[in-house]
């Protein structure tokens, strides 16, 4: 492919503007999170000297290091946990045919249409209930099944060669042990996409750990962040800034890392 | 499979097959199913009908339904103020969000479409929002937005215009949380729109080409009704997504300045959790489904139909 330079030119240019305006934010907090309070107040932009101050006073205002284990634990949790019930919904979708698959199929279909958000008054009691409040299981257990990782599995196991299924009846494979030897091992892109998904959105929700942690014992960064910022909010911005910094670190690598590979996936679940 | 039974006895073939038998497939894909079905029934479906029968009652502080009373809650929410500033808002929201959101978006996927040296950076960058959670992505803004050492007043000040109170001013509060809301979205909308482009056969313009097509014509020939489909769920998606907005709210303005970011998810949170109102709570929560119920419907209907497919 040839580009004309002055067509390449005007492509930079554009570019590059629109990687300033969209990346700003988060480079802005990054340079406030080296700031002090009279920096600040001077309107500088380029931080004095980058110091970790900051960061050594946020984990000593907040137990960050535990929400941060604890966002770990959710997220690894409900990544496991979805892979593993996807996975299988999934299987018996693709490879067992059975009288009501249309109508199953439809359930899942229907769950798409549920906002989570109205539904959120019961589960609450559920998990109230259950005496589940501010614990792992309660944050963790109510995302496990998801329409669309189940969809977006289907979608790669239906490119699994029916001559493979049938050759491992042939050899005497029973239903699972094809599911475990074969078909997910071939599929470990998908169920890496799929994994990447569910641990990016689980970090990053905020409504349920709100409303099931009443206490710091399994409370996730993402509620340490608004403890953060209404304690310090006319004080310490740069305290709160590291606060965020460290924070979406973990996300952003993840990201960057897989990024090619979240797109690829995300595409073709969400299409066919 | 049944072949190799028949094999083995042939003798049972007159006798057709039990219901234990020729249910095992059934019975096998049950096996496979049941923990999504487990878990859909007691997080998804029970919940939902649950919220539509609390919102038929008064309820105590434990979230029990204590009296009936009918459709009074929907009646109670129509002709309440607050609820229909709060329906109002949304509306408002959404149509703040979602054009923008997705032009902007369609405008980054096209430009990082480019085969140009170096764009892996490009598209890493574009993508980046997806990283941040909306928390995080809510406490810079609120920085941004703040009155004094905010930097976009910083910036008004250079040219001499006074202050904008971005988030405590209730014509401007919505809009300033439209824009943090649509900088959030970006990268999840870059994303799939992205992926969208790239599926997109190259042959198709090779021979524009050489028929000599500019840009824009191939933009709008080629790539745009290439890209319905993409475009198509993008949309569907962000509409959804407005509709449950929450965090940011819930930490730049806390539903005002005088209610005026008062959105549909953070009203059902109040009245269920600060008023303790399930009732009337349990009734936002139908119309909310209700009009994601209308979204959805819409693609799968209306999407399928008008958009191209390869």
């Amino acid at each position: 492919m040839t580009m004309s330079l002055p067509k390449k030119m005007i492509f930079y240019t554009l570019l590059t503007i629109s990687a300033v305006v969209l990346f700003f934010p988060i480079a802005y907090a990054f340079l406030i999170s080296f700031m002090t309070g009279p920096e600040l107040m001077q309107g500088r932009f380029l931080p004095e000297s980058f110091h970790l101050d900051n960061y050594i006073k946020v984990f000593d205002r907040l137990p960050l290091l535990n929400y941060l284990l604890n966002s770990f634990i959710v997220s690894a949790g409900v990544m496991l946990g979805q892979l593993a019930v996807c996975s299988l919904a999934a299987y018996a979708f693709v490879f067992i045919p059975f009288k009501g698959r249309d109508f199953v199929f439809f359930l899942f279909i229907s769950t798409m249409m549920i906002p989570w958000e109205a539904t959120m008054i019961p589960n609450f009691f559920i998990i109230q209930n259950l005496n589940w409040l501010n614990t792992y299981q309660g944050l963790t257990l109510p995302f496990f099944a998801l329409a669309f990782g189940t969809f977006l599995l289907r979608q790669h196991f239906k490119t699994i060669p029916k001559e493979l299924h049938e050759a491992a009846q042939v050899a005497g494979l029973g239903p699972f042990a094809f599911f475990r030897r074969v078909v997910l091992p071939v599929s470990k892109t998908s169920l890496v996409t799929l994994g990447a998904y569910g641990f990016l959105t689980t970090w990053n929700m905020y409504l349920w750990p709100l409303l099931v942690t009443t206490n710091d014992s399994v409370r996730t960064v993402q509620i340490g962040l608004k403890q953060l910022q209404s304690q310090e909010v006319a004080t310490d911005w740069g305290v709160v800034m590291a606060g965020v910094i460290v924070v979406i670190i973990p996300t952003l690598l993840l990201l960057f890392l897989g990024q090619k590979q979240l797109q690829k996936g995300l595409t073709q679940g969400a299409l066919k | 499979m049944s072949t190799l039974r028949e094999d083995a006895a042939p003798v049972e073939v007159i006798k057709p097959p039990g219901v234990w038998t020729r249910t095992r497939r059934g019975r096998t894909a049950i096996l496979y199913l049941l923990p999504s079905i487990i878990l859909f029934g007691v997080f998804v479906f029970y919940p939902m009908f649950r919220t539509i029968y609390l919102s038929f009652f008064l309820t105590d502080q434990r979230g029990e339904a204590a009296v009936f009373v009918g459709l009074d809650n929907y009646r109670y929410l129509l002709e309440s103020a607050a609820f229909l500033n709060s329906a109002k808002a949304t509306i408002l929201f959404v149509l703040y969000t979602v054009p923008a959101g997705v032009i902007l978006a369609l405008f980054l996927a096209l430009i990082a479409n480019e085969k140009l040296k170096g764009i892996g950076f490009f598209r890493t960058i574009y993508s980046s929002t997806m990283g941040v959670s909306v928390a995080a992505a809510s406490v810079v803004w609120l920085f941004m937005f703040h009155p004094s050492i905010g930097m976009f007043n910083r910036f008004l000040a250079l040219f001499d215009i006074g202050q904008i109170q971005w988030l405590l001013d209730p014509d401007w509060a919505l809009f300033s949380v439209a824009i943090s809301t649509i900088w959030m979205n970006t990268g999840f909308s870059f994303l799939i729109l992205l992926g969208g482009l790239q599926n997109i056969n190259e042959h198709l313009y090779e021979s524009a080409k050489i028929d000599g097509a500019g840009y824009f014509y191939q933009l709008r020939r080629i790539t745009l009704p290439m890209l319905s489909p993409t475009l198509f769920f993008i949309i569907t998606i962000s509409l959804i997504n407005a509709f449950q907005s929450f965090g940011q709210i819930d930490i730049l303005t806390k539903g005002g300045p005088a209610q005026s970011t008062n959105l549909i998810v953070y009203s059902i949170y109040r009245e269920a959790f600060v008023n303790y109102q399930f009732g009337t709570a349990s009734a936002q929560a139908v119309f909310l489904f209700l009009c994601i119920l209308v979204v959805t419907i819409l693609q799968f209907r209306f999407g399928e139909r008008k958009v191209h497919y390869q």
